[in-house]
C-alpha cells in the first residue's frame, strides 16, 4: 500500500500545471479524432438532467506504461455524464486527489456538494490492466462498492465502461448500459458512389467499426438477444431481404427473400424466431418465422399495411403498425393471433413502436403540429406524452436498461443519432463525420 | 371490390375512340372503383363512342380523303401518346397511394403501349418521402407502386409485364427536406428495359 501512497503524492504535484497538460490532451484527442472521422461519430454532450446527482470521479492514479487514448478516470466520468444522470465535478476543482479510502478526506467532498466519490488506482501487468476502484457515500462516509477489474492494455475503453455499470448500478439500483453496443447504418456520397454502412460502436460512438458496406440501402438493424447477431434488411440484389449476421465471424444467412417486401426484423425475447413484415400474400402483414425451420406463421391478416412487430415485454405478445383506421396507429395483439388492440389514439400518425422492458410504456414516432418527434404511451392509462422534440425524429431504440432513448434526427442540418433520457433531458448526440446516420438499434446487456 | 370490367373490353372502346378521332379518352373515370386506389375508366364515360359518320353533316368526302384524314389523326394521336409517355414519374400526396387525376392519362397511355406490346416489361418503383418511420415508408412505397400496377393492369396492361419494388424514403429524387423536396420523393418510377 505504501507504493499506492507514494504514486498518489507523486500525482498531487503537477495538479498546478494539470489544465494546461489536459487541454493540451483534449487538443489532441480531438485531431486523432478528426484524423478517423469516416469511421467514428463524435459525441456531443448537450444537456444533463436538472436532478443530476453530483459526483466526483478523482482521476485515477496509474502504475506502469499506460496504453495510448482516454485514461480509466476520464472514460468513466464521460460514460456518467453522457446518462445525463449525474453531474461530474471537474478535476480542477478538486482539493485532492485520493486513490484509496485512506486518503479520503470526507469533509471535503461534502464541501464541494458532492454525493458520490470514485477513486481507484490502475496498473499495468505484462499485457493485462488491472484497475481497484472503491465507490463511496459521501454523506455517510461509506464504501459502497470495492473491487479490482482487469482487462487486455488494448481494452481499456471496456474496462472503463464496465466500471461506469459497475458505478451506475451500485447509485441507481440499476444495470449500466456502458458496456452495451449500438449498430447503426451511416451513409456517404451521392448517386454511383453512394455507400451504405452497417456500423457497430460503444454507446459513446467509439469504437465504431464497418460490418457490412453496400451501394444499396441497408436498413432496420436489429439485435439478437444475446448481442451476438445482427438481423437487418439490405438492397444489395436489388431488393428487400432480410439477413442474419453473425458479429464475430461475419458469417450472413439470408432468411427472407420472398416476392415483395421482406422487412422490419425483430428478434424474439428468446432468440429462435423473428417478426417480419412480408407482402408475398398481396400486402404488408406481420409474421414469425422459425430461424431453425424458416417456418412461417402470418399474424395479422388486414388489407391495411400492418407492418413493424415488435414482441411486447411479456414475450407472448406483438405491437405492430397498421393504417386500418385510415393513418397509421399502434396496435397491440396480446396472444399472436388474437385479436389487435388500438393503442394509440394522438393525432394521426403513430408508427414503429418500441415497447419498454417491463410493460409501462411503448414509444414511437408521433406527428404533431406537422413535425415528427418521439411519443410514447402508458399502456395501463392510455396517458400519451412527447418524449423528443427536435423535429425530424425516427427510429427510436430503447436502453436495456429503459433509461435511454436513441433515435435519428437532425441538428442544426447535421444529420445526428441523439440520445435522451426517458425521463426528460437531452443526454448527447453523435454527430455522423459525413454524410448521413440512422437507423440506430441499442444492443442488449451482456455478461 | 374486384374488377368487372375487361382489358378486351377497354381495349375495344379504345380502338374505337381512336378510329373515331376522339382525342381524348379517360375524361371521366371516377365511376368505378377498384380496391381503395385505383379507378378504371367508367364503360359509358371513358371513351366517347361516335357512330363512324363524317363530322362535317352528312357530305360524305372521298375514301382516299376520309384514309388520308385517318392516317394523320392516328399520327397525330400516336405523337400524343408518345408524348404522354415521356413522363415516367407519378407523385402521390403524404400517405396516400391514391393516383392524382393529372397522372391517370399519362398511365392508360403507358397501358396501352403495355398492351400493344406485349412483350416490354416495366417495373414500378415505389417511394415515400423521409418523414416518419422507414419501415412504414417501405410499405407505403409498395403501396404506391402496386397502386400503379393494378391503374396498368385495369388498363391492358397484363400482370406478367409488371414488377413492383418500394425504396421506401431510401432513395430520395431530390435531397433535403420541406414541402418541396418531399413533394418530389413521393412518388413512382415506372422503368422500361
Amino acid at each position: 500500500m505504501k507504493r499506492i501512497k507514494s504514486m498518489t503524492a507523486k500525482r498531487a504535484y503537477p495538479r498546478s500545471y494539470a489544465n494546461p497538460v489536459l487541454t493540451l490532451a483534449v487538443a489532441f484527442l480531438m485531431l486523432a479524432a478528426t484524423g478517423s472521422a469516416r469511421a467514428e461519430l463524435l459525441i456531443r454532450i448537450t444537456e444533463g438532467a436538472n436532478a443530476a446527482i453530483p459526483v466526483a470521479v478523482v482521476p485515477f492514479a496509474e502504475s506502469g506504461t499506460m496504453p495510448a487514448g482516454d485514461k480509466i478516470g476520464s472514460i468513466v466520468r464521460s460514460d456518467l455524464t453522457m446518462s445525463g444522470q449525474f453531474n461530474l465535478l471537474a478535476p480542477e476543482k478538486m482539493l485532492s486527489l485520493p486513490s484509496q479510502r485512506s486518503d479520503v478526506y470526507f469533509r471535503d467532498w461534502r464541501m464541494l456538494g458532492q454525493r458520490y466519490l470514485l477513486v481507484g488506482q490502475v496498473s499495468r501487468e505484462g499485457d493485462q490492466l488491472r484497475a481497484r476502484y472503491e465507490l463511496f457515500d459521501v454523506n455517510r462516509e461509506q464504501r459502497i462498492l470495492g473491487e479490482t477489474a482487469s482487462a487486455p492494455a488494448s481494452r481499456a475503453r471496456s474496462l472503463g465502461h464496465h466500471i461506469s455499470d459497475k458505478v451506475y448500478e451500485a447509485i441507481t439500483g440499476e444495470p449500466g448500459v456502458f458496456s452495451t453496443r449500438l449498430a447503426y447504418v451511416t451513409v456517404a456520397g451521392q448517386g454511383e458512389d453512394i455507400r451504405y454502412r452497417l456500423q457497430v460502436s460503444d454507446v459513446d460512438g467509439k469504437r465504431s467499426k464497418v460490418r457490412l458496406e453496400s451501394g444499396e440501402p441497408i436498413l432496420s438493424p436489429a439485435w439478437s438477444p444475446d448481442g451476438k447477431k445482427l438481423a437487418y434488411v439490405s438492397f444489395e440484389t436489388g431488393k428487400p431481404v432480410i439477413f442474419v449476421h453473425e458479429l464475430a465471424t461475419g458469417e450472413r444467412r439470408k432468411v427472407a427473400d420472398f416476392r415483395g417486401l421482406n422487412s422490419a426484423p425483430a428478434w424474439s425475447p428468446d432468440g429462435k424466431s423473428l417478426l417480419m413484415t412480408l407482402s408475398r400474400d398481396g400486402n404488408a402483414e406481420v409474421y414469425k418465422m422459425e430461424l431453425a425451420s424458416g417456418d412461417l406463421t402470418r399474424l395479422t391478416h388486414h388489407w391495411a399495411i400492418d407492418t413493424e412487430g415488435s414482441w411486447d415485454h411479456s414475450g407472448r405478445g406483438i405491437f405492430f403498425t397498421s393504417d386500418r383506421s385510415g393513418g397509421p396507429q399502434i396496435y397491440h395483439m396480446e396472444r399472436l393471433g388474437g385479436e389487435a388492440r388500438r393503442i394509440t389514439f394522438g393525432g394521426r400518425y403513430n408508427a414503429r413502436p418500441r415497447p419498454d422492458a417491463n410493460g409501462e410504456y411503448v414509444y414511437y414516432v408521433h406527428q404533431r403540429e406537422g413535425e415528427f418527434v418521439i411519443a410514447r404511451t402508458h399502456l395501463d392509462n392510455g396517458q400519451e406524452s412527447i418524449v423528443t422534440r427536435t423535429g425530424a425524429d425516427e427510429s427510436p431504440s430503447l436502453s436495456p436498461n429503459g433509461r435511454l432513448l436513441i433515435y435519428a434526427t437532425e441538428q442544426d442540418g447535421d444529420s445526428v443519432l441523439s440520445v435522451v433520457s426517458t425521463e426528460g433531458g437531452a443526454a448527447y448526440s453523435l454527430p455522423a463525420a459525413e454524410g448521413e446516420v440512422r437507423d440506430p438499434a441499442w444492443g442488449p446487456i451482456t455478461r | 371490390m374486384k374488377a368487372s370490367l375487361s382489358p378486351k373490353v377497354i381495349a375495344l372502346l379504345m380502338a374505337a375512340g381512336l378510329f373515331a378521332g376522339c382525342s381524348s379518352t379517360g375524361e371521366k373515370m371516377d365511376e368505378e372503383s377498384y380496391g381503395s386506389d385505383v379507378e378504371a375508366i367508367d364503360q359509358d364515360g371513358g371513351a366517347t363512342v361516335y357512330d363512324g359518320t363524317d363530322e362535317e353533316g352528312g357530305i360524305s368526302s372521298s375514301a382516299m380523303t376520309e384514309e388520308e384524314r385517318r392516317e394523320a389523326r392516328e399520327q397525330q394521336q400516336q405523337a400524343e401518346q408518345e408524348a404522354l409517355r415521356d413522363i415516367t414519374t407519378f407523385y402521390f400526396d403524404f400517405d396516400t397511394s391514391e393516383i392524382k387525376p393529372e397522372a391517370r392519362d399519362v398511365l392508360v397511355a403507358h397501358a396501352r403501349y403495355l398492351a400493344d406490346n406485349p412483350r416490354v416489361q416495366v417495373r414500378a418503383e415505389g417511394h415515400a418521402d423521409e418523414r416518419g418511420s422507414k419501415e412504414y415508408n417501405l410499405a407505403l412505397g409498395e403501396r404506391r407502386a402496386k397502386a400503379v400496377e393494378r391503374f396498368l393492369i385495369v388498363n391492358g396492361a397484363s400482370r406478367g409485364q409488371i414488377e413492383t419494388i418500394s425504396y421506401g424514403e431510401e432513395k430520395p429524387a431530390v435531397r433535403g427536406s420541406g414541402e418541396e423536396a418531399w413533394a418530389q420523393n413521393r412518388r413512382v418510377e415506372l422503368k422500361f428495359d
